[in-house]
């Protein structure tokens, strides 16, 4: 436990030192495995380590793997170099944000700075999931995070990496349809053109089959997220599962609504976090109120149905249905959505409780409209929407 | 290292580039580590010139390989030349020479290399430059990733083929879909930022021959102003050089002289129409007015 001295000498403890700085990394969620391990030591023994700029420069590059790791990489950099003792850092806590019940309008006031960040990897690990890597499969402790409630996430690191694990899961949801489709569409119809043209090489003998496949179409996805005050305890993430989408899906959308229906679409696009979090606080002002679905249904049919939904559209409507409109307009708003789109999909968060029906007049009136009602309050349920994609 | 990294400045200067530390360094670590190098960035920083520059300091050839969806193995690796094996077939059946062997036919005389292959199997170690490649499904990048990795492609005819050389390799991307870890892992990786004004100017300085440092200033102060506004597509430094080269052959000697030019070659800079309608010519005037 030496403190880092502020002048590097090449030697054994340089090599103690960038080992910390590895595993420092690497729980700040930066993707350091065991190659860039080794790499930053041969980095170091090829430069000119007392120049702390330069070994700055080529971790930087070795470490950083997105956009938002660059930003802040340097951060990180004079965290570990410039505290007096390397080790404890680790420890570190996230500092326990607010409560979640007031998350978002704490974020409306302070310009959504909890929103886009990039979870801290002490978040990550107090949740259990270390890699925060839904893909790796093999992560346990993920599963178990993922069949938790979002209700009953007890603090905000584990809310975080709910929210990181949320986006990635769009990711993850658009490759298995992807991996589904071409399984399914093995050999639909015999492409006579090709088949002759590979007939070639054998002398005109088809030794081998060429199938024609239908062009690999993923479904446009149309999210609709209610963002009142009833549902200020999924609004992040849920708009973090529609960045997800977003990224994922191309031609797919995404509106907010509470009284009145914002168009988020195109700012949650935006790929420098920093940017995205400035956009997020301007448009994100008076969420966390009352709902109207029907009137913001209405402002969506009339402003942006007709250029946004089509045969291959699916719209998503994310909502608890507690609401003060009147279930009639709704019906029809619904009706008029259902007409332009492939499928109309209901995720209700409360619905995976037990005991709870869904009996409120606006959900009573919308339910016949429906194709598909399903629970979304916990991750498990959200990647089950794959299923109601696929076949489309 | 350091000699390295000065004469390896001093190389990309000349070549015309105006790079900063931190890409520089990066430049060197791919060569030291070998490593492909994946750059993102906004369109128009200069990503794509970034692979023109290396080919041209370490003098080796560059292969591009450009990325768009659905692009497949067959045009990014090999393609066998279907044409010439059946003209060889049947020329060999007219001539009674008794046709030829499998191993005849699939053999490298019949294999049309894409720049993949050829990347690897030159003699001397090639530069390549794999555009876009958020633009590729993620099959493609999967096998990109082997390659990558091993630097051997398997042919199924023709068994695998090592890499007699291999190439110093650039990624770049947009950020149209979100690269998957395993290939960002695997590359060391560089953010390429709309330049500051310092560094602007010295790249229109290199890159405009003839032009007054009065009017270059003045150009990359405007483009600067216009990047703050909310504009959906930010012009890149590509525009900044096409404006440049605009105005010079407009005669203007200051932005001040003739500030309808200003708007009139606006197409340079904003191209979409959303842009061009966000920014009427009031507002021109005034970041003109603002510049010079």
């Amino acid at each position: 436990m030496n403190p880092a001295p502020t002048e590097l000498q090449p030697g054994p403890q340089l090599v103690a030192q960038l080992t910390g700085f590895s595993r420092f990394a690497r729980a700040r969620n930066f993707n350091v495995g065991i190659q860039e391990s080794v790499d930053s030591q041969r980095l170091a023994a090829s430069i000119d380590v007392t120049d702390r700029r330069q070994l700055q420069l080529g971790l930087k590059a070795l470490m950083c793997s997105t956009p938002g790791d660059w930003e802040r990489f340097d951060a990180m950099f004079d965290a570990y170099w410039k505290r007096d003792q390397p080790r404890h850092s680790t420890q570190a806590s996230i500092g326990g944000k607010a409560p979640r019940q007031s998350a978002l309008a704490q974020s409306s006031q302070h310009g959504s700075d909890a929103l886009f960040d990039v979870p801290d990897a002490d978040a990550l690990d107090s949740a259990g999931a270390s890699d925060g890597n839904l893909s790796d499969g093999g992560a346990s402790a993920a599963e178990s995070i993922s069949s938790r409630d979002f209700d009953q996430l007890s603090n905000a690191a584990e809310l975080r990496s709910m929210e990181e694990l949320a986006e990635r899961l769009a990711k993850r949801i658009r490759q298995r349809l992807l991996r589904r489709q071409r399984i399914a569409r093995r050999g639909e119809r015999i492409d006579m053109r090709s088949t002759a043209r590979a007939s070639l090489r054998y002398g005109g003998l088809p030794m081998s089959l060429s199938f024609r496949k239908r062009r690999k179409q993923t479904p446009k996805l149309v999210l609709l997220l209610d963002v009142s005050r009833s549902m200020s305890v999924y609004s992040y993430l849920f708009l973090r599962f529609a960045r997800g989408i977003l990224g994922a899906f191309k031609g797919s959308d995404a509106f907010a609504f509470h009284t009145r229906l914002v168009h988020i679409g195109e700012t949650m696009r935006e790929p420098s976090r920093r940017k995205l979090r400035e956009k997020m606080a301007m448009i994100s002002a008076g969420w966390d109120g009352g709902t109207r679905i029907d009137k913001s249904l209405e402002a969506f049919n009339r402003h942006y149905a007709r250029n946004i939904l089509g045969s291959r559209s699916i719209v998503i409507i994310v909502s608890d249905g507690y609401d003060t409109g009147e279930p009639a307009e709704l019906s029809k708003q619904l009706q008029r959505i259902k007409r332009r789109s492939r499928r109309l999909i209901w995720l209700n968060p409360l619905l995976g409780r037990e005991n709870y029906t869904p009996s409120t007049k606006c959900i009573m009136a919308a339910l016949p409209l429906i194709d598909i009602f399903a629970p979304a309050h916990n991750l498990e349920s959200l990647g089950a929407l794959e299923q109601h994609l696929a076949g489309i | 290292m350091q000699a390295a990294l000065d004469s390896l400045r001093q190389r990309v200067a000349d070549a015309g580039y105006i790079a900063d530390q931190a890409l520089l360094t990066s430049l060197w670590l791919m060569h030291e580590l070998d490593r492909p190098l994946l750059l993102e960035g906004d369109a128009g920083v200069g990503k794509t010139e970034v692979g023109k520059i290396l080919a041209e300091i370490y003098e080796r050839p560059l292969i591009r390989l450009q990325c768009y969806e659905g692009l497949d193995v067959n045009t990014a690796v090999y393609e066998w030349n279907y044409q010439r094996q059946l003209l060889a077939i049947r020329r060999q059946e007219i001539l009674h020479e008794g046709g030829l062997s499998e191993e005849q036919l699939f053999s490298e005389t019949y294999l049309l290399k894409r720049p993949l292959l050829q990347s690897i199997s030159e003699a001397q170690p090639a530069v390549l430059l794999i555009d876009e490649v958020d633009r590729a499904d993620e099959e493609f990048e999967a096998y990109l990733l082997e390659v990558l990795s091993d630097f051997q492609i398997s042919i199924p005819e023709l068994g695998t083929i090592k890499a007699s050389s291999i190439p110093l390799v650039i990624l770049t991307s947009n950020g149209t879909r979100e690269l998957s870890d395993a290939l960002r892992r695997r590359c060391l990786y560089h953010y390429i930022d709309y330049p500051d004004y310092d560094k602007e100017l010295r790249i229109v300085l290199a890159r405009a021959p003839g032009i007054s440092a009065n009017l270059a200033a003045q150009i990359v102060a405007f483009v600067q102003k216009l990047r703050e506004q909310d504009l959906r597509k930010l012009p890149g430094v590509a525009e900044t050089l096409d404006w440049a080269a605009a105005l010079l052959k407009l005669d203007l000697k200051s932005l001040g002289d003739n500030p309808d030019a200003v708007v009139a070659t606006l197409g340079c800079l904003l191209k979409t129409r959303e842009d061009i309608d966000a920014m009427p010519a009031e507002v021109i005037h005034r970041l003109v007015a603002k510049a010079s």
